[in-house]
This record gives structure tokens, sequence and C-alpha cells, in this order.
């Protein structure tokens, strides 16, 4: 590439000057996150920009971050409850938080589980930026749409709300796409169940496809596992051994 | 009574000129097209979110299914993430193996582009050519991994096994005759690169064959000459990549702009389109099957002369040797840990892309430092693509549509994801 992940950082961040909340620069990759009420002006001022020319919008991305870190394995000391302990499965991320065990933890909105990810290319200047925006509301995640600067922006707002119930304010069709005609429920949530909800299947007597809850049961068959057993401790924070 | 002006045309999604399952709710004026609609995600299987419950390496084989006539490219871009992720870098061998099987990939999706959009414009003989050709680039993936299509050849930190010392050959059979079968293995005597060089020696030549049929021929011209012109401004802005963008006459190619395994060492060129309408669309692609030809051979001709591993021989993210397995216990902890749970990579998110046949595909990755994906999405050209077909059919024929279809090398597969 033309310039360092960190160049085109600071480019971004003295055109954008107050409005970048937060930046980073990992995997030789340059991101920043915007508030949501600053997303148009930004996106706007990242493509207009000569020194930037951000003219292509290749990806929006929704996030789901309500289960994020969160595994099912113990690994800093060992049990007794053997594999049963990850096949049990109540994690966000896998069989729902409602639905098959009807488990319903109270969460708070906090605005940082829902965010929309928008990739950004310059063909002109040969840089890459992404660009994070979480929506305020966690019940009804909003965010300004940028059909108007992207036209490639359309279809990817669509399925970001198709998938994830992302609503893209001032989007001029915002369908969904994805999914069935009539689907129920944002299916890439984390809290929507993998096996999903409902089951089609012909019934011969009515003449017609019909709709039934899920008969399956769900499997688990690799825990989620976050390795933070002794290998990667920090040792400044072991108990010292009794001398 | 009111004259009635426009009315609806349902297209698909059962329909052989539909790349699949597209329907295509079209708003008609007589036969000119008013307004088109897309209906997609028939063939939705939601493989983002089944990564996001399988260990890494689990999903390598879902990614072939995604764009099913460029499977290994598909491969190729996730793996990348997986490797950015971990921070390994596969073997130089590996390197050059992925090279020339993109561009094996690269060929097989344009001969089967080639093939359908003649189809669909009428041209059946392109048809029987390109697939006829084809099929020895499946030998070519069958040979390496074992499967015609579903390789899941590439893996992190490498491939899966280094290129065979003997090309398979077809086996002697009541319904065909000696000398069938003789000329039909003449070029399987050697290894699997002595197999590929005879390829790519006798695929310019058919290139050229397919080049007399179509190029100068009068009907294909009056189906693809300005039809669906985009221009490089309105081609950007609908986040056209690939062919789609070259033919509209910008010069973008990850594979020269940002280079990824060894693209930086070989020599090749960018053809790129002027006008931006079908037909150039069609001159760029049959340039991209020549220039793959050139990368072929650079790279069989290295790996000819270099030897090495073709995978890491890191135990944390690469599975040992079955023979080590068999042998040596930390190995046989190494595998069942692979097997079983599989890596963990570091927290953060990435973002890998390669030049697909169709144009960018990329994978993002967050991960949380957990043994399977936070959150995979993938960045399927075709979707882009698919996306301006209202604006690209606007204006035309109702029979321009499969044109336009064709130009956009459509696969349900990644555009359904």
């Amino acid at each position: 590439m033309a310039l360092t992940a960190e160049k085109v950082l600071e480019k971004v961040q003295s055109s954008l000057g107050e409005r970048v909340v937060a930046s980073r620069c990992e995997y030789r990759e340059a991101e920043i996150e915007v508030a949501p009420g600053d997303l148009y002006a930004a996106m706007q001022t990242l493509r207009d920009d000569s020194a930037l020319a951000f003219s292509q919008l290749l990806d929006i991305a929704g996030v789901d971050y309500a289960a994020y870190g969160q595994d099912e394995w113990i690994t800093e000391e060992a049990t007794n409850t053997g594999f049963s302990r990850g096949v049990d499965g109540f994690s966000t991320g896998r069989l729902g938080l409602t639905g098959i065990y009807g488990v319903q933890p109270v969460r708070e909105s906090t605005g940082r589980r829902f965010a929309a990810v928008y990739h950004l290319l310059s063909v002109t200047h040969n840089h890459r930026l992404r660009v994070r925006c979480f929506a305020a509301d966690d019940d009804l995640p909003m965010l300004d749409s940028i059909v108007p600067l992207y036209a490639s922006a359309n279809w990817q707002e669509r399925e970001a709300f198709d998938l994830f119930g992302v609503i893209f304010n001032g989007h001029p069709d915002l369908r969904r796409i994805l999914t069935d005609y009539g689907f129920v429920g944002h299916p890439f949530r984390k809290d929507f169940p993998l096996i999903g909800n409902v089951e089609v299947r012909y019934d011969e007597n009515r003449g017609r496809v019909v709709y039934e809850p899920v008969s399956i049961e769900p499997r688990v068959l690799v825990p989620r596992v976050i390795r933070d057993d002794n290998r990667y401790a920090d040792p400044s924070k072991q108990e010292a051994p009794d001398a | 009574m009111p004259e009635i002006s426009s009315y609806t045309v349902n297209f698909g999604p059962q329909h052989p000129a539909a790349h699949g399952v597209l329907r295509l709710v079209l708003e008609m004026d007589g036969e000119v097209v008013r307004h088109a609609d897309p209906h997609i995600g028939l063939l939705h299987r939601a493989t983002e979110k089944l990564a996001e419950t399988k260990p890494f390496n689990q999903s390598i084989g879902y990614m072939d299914r995604l764009d099913y006539v460029s499977m290994m490219c598909n491969e190729h871009a996730y793996v990348l993430a997986i490797e950015k992720l971990l921070g390994v870098k596969p073997p130089e061998r590996a390197q050059y193996i992925r090279t020339m099987f993109d561009e094996i990939t690269r060929i097989l999706n344009h001969l089967l582009w080639i093939g359908a959009h003649g189809l669909d414009v009428g041209a059946m003989t392109v048809f029987l050519y390109a697939f006829k050709e084809r099929e020895e680039l499946m030998d070519c993936y069958e040979a390496v991994s074992g499967t015609r299509m579903h390789a899941t050849y590439y893996r992190p930190g490498g491939v899966y096994r280094d290129l065979p010392e003997r090309m398979p050959k077809y086996r002697d059979s009541e319904y065909r005759s000696e000398k069938d079968l003789k000329r039909m293995n003449a070029d399987r005597e050697g290894s699997m690169l002595d197999f590929i060089e005879a390829f790519c020696d006798r695929f310019s030549g058919t290139i050229d064959e397919i080049d007399t049929l179509l190029t100068d021929n009068r009907i294909w011209k009056q189906r693809l000459v300005d039809v669906a012109v985009v221009s490089p401004e309105r081609a950007l802005q609908l986040g056209f990549t690939g062919p789609m963008l070259r033919g509209s006459g910008v010069e973008w190619d990850l594979r020269r702009k940002q280079p990824y395994e060894v693209y930086d060492r070989m020599d090749f060129d960018i053809p790129v389109g002027t006008n931006g309408d079908c037909y150039d669309r069609y001159l760029v692609r049959m340039e991209e099957l020549r220039q793959s030809v050139r990368i072929i051979r650079q790279c069989a001709d290295w790996l000819r002369r270099n030897d090495g591993p073709v995978i890491l021989g890191d135990h944390k993210v690469v599975p040992p040797s079955r023979e080590e397995m068999k042998d040596d216990m930390e190995s046989l902890i190494h595998h069942f840990k692979l097997f079983t749970e599989g890596y963990c990579t570091p927290p953060g998110e990435v973002y890998a892309s390669i030049e697909a046949p169709k144009g960018e595909f990329g994978a993002y990755i967050v991960s949380d430092g957990a043994n399977k994906p936070y959150r995979l999405k993938l960045r399927a050209p075709g979707f882009a693509h698919m996306s301006a077909m209202d604006e690209m059919v606007r204006g035309h024929m109702l029979a321009d549509v499969v044109t336009v279809m064709g130009t956009m090398d459509i696969v349900f597969g990644e555009v359904d994801r």
C-alpha cells in the first residue's frame, strides 16, 4: 500500500478532528469510531476531502456485541463436570437468550451493542479505512443512512437491517433482503438461536406449506473457549506462594 | 377503458438465465424495462452465523460453497484473515501454490462465465468449448485436494499438502478403446506440474478459438456493445470491483495495488476497458484468461525449481502429521486439541481481501480471543454488482436483462451467502 495505516489514521484525524471518538491501528489496519450523530457528516468528509478520497464503500458489516468475550468453558482451573459444562450451552452466542430455555437475562441498554462497520477504500490514494459507529439505543438501534453518499450502501444497509435490525434513517427502501418473505426476527443477533424458531413443511391436508415451531433439539459439539489459563495469566496478578 | 401503460413481469426464481435462484420483478413499458427489483436470498444459508459456532478451521469448507465456481479464492480470503490474526506467514512454496491455484481458479471461473454468458446471449458452442477445458482444471483440484470442487485445500499456515508427484490417470474401461485411453492420458504421464504446463500450452489455443467465435461475431456484438454502460465514477459509487470496475476504465487490481502472496514477483498485465459496456467487460475477462496463463507458468516454473515445506511446522496452529502423531505423545496432544477445540486467536478485528475472479472478496473477522470467530462478515463482490441491477437495466429491452446478468458474472452462492 502506498501509505501505512498509521499515516492514513493521522490524515483522517486531522481531517475529521473532534468527530473521531476513538481510533486504533492494529494488524496494519486503520480504524476509527464516530458518534452516531456525526456519521453522515464524517462519511461525507471522508469521501470528499481530496487528501482522503474514499471513493468506494466496499461493505457494511453489522455487529452485535451482546455476547462479546463470553465463553462456555472454564480454563483457569480444573473442574469435575466434564464435557457437559460446555454442552449445556447457556451462552448468548449459540442457543439464544430466550426461547429454548426460557432464560431472559435483564440487560440494560448500553449503547454499545449494535454497531455498523463501514469498510472504505480509496482508489486514488490506495488506502483503506474502517469506520465503526455504535447505535445509541440497544432496543431500537438506529443510524443515519448514507445512501445519498454511496449508492452501494443501499443493499448493504438493507442487509444490516434484515440480519441485525439496525434501522437506517432516511434509507429510500428499507426492506428485508436475505431472509424469507414474512420472516420474523433478526437472525444474526446473538439472541437468535442458530436452529431458528420455526420450521416449514408441506401439509398435505391443507395443501400448502405450513410454519411450525422447531422440533429438533439444539446440539453443541464444540464449546466456545477463551483461553485464559495459567499459560496466559498475568504473573503480577498471581498470589505469591506461601513462604 | 384506461390504457395500461406498464405491466410487471416476474422473472425467475426458476429460470435458466437467472444463474441460479434470482427472482426479478420487472416493471415493463412495452418491451422496455422501467424498473427492476431483484429479490435475492433464496440461497441464503447464513454461512456467517454458522461460522460463529464453529472453530476457525471447520469453516474453510463453507467458504468453497459461497462462490461455488471460484472455490479456492474464497478460502484464500478467509485463511488470509486468520493468518493475519494469528500473525503467521505461510512458507514460500505454499505462497506459490496458492498463487497458482488462485489463477487456476480464475480460469475456472471465467470459463464458466464465458460459457454461461454465451449461452444466455445465444452462442451455444462456446459453452461446450469452455466446459471441456474446465474439466482438466477440475482434475487439478482433485489431484491436490481429493475433491473436484469443494477443495478445503488452503489452511491457515499453508496448504494442506504438496502437489502430487504423479497426475492421476484415466483407467482402462470397456467403454473406451486403447487408443482413446492413450490420448486421454497423454498429458498425465508426468507430475502435476507437467500436466499444468501442458494445459497452459494448449489453453492459449482454446482462448483463440473462443475469441474467433465471439469477438468479431456480428450477433455477439449487437447484443453486447453499448449495453449497460457504466461510467468510472458510477462504477466506484456502486461499489464495483474486479472486471466490472476495470471494464469501466478504472485500473484497479488488488494483485498489483495491494499484493498478497507472491503477486509482487509475478509479471502480468492488467486489462482495462474504455467504454464500460458489456463488450468491454467481455474483452477484459478474455484478456485476464491469457494473463492467468502467464502467471500459472511463472509459478509452475518456480515450483519446479524450488522445494520446501508447504505448511508451517507450528503445531499450535497446524496439526502434526499422522506419522508424528502415532509416535509422539506431544504430537498426539496437539492433534487432539486442534481437532476438538481448535486454536484460539488473539482478540482483534481484521479484514483481508483478495482479487477474486469476480472482484474483491474480503473476510472481516471480529475475534474476542475464542476458538471461534465472534463475527465473520464476508464481502462478496457479486452482492455489490447485483445491487446495481436496477440502474444497469433501466431503459434497456427485456432481452438485455439476460445480457446484463451474464456480464455481472453472478453466482448466488456468494450473493446470498
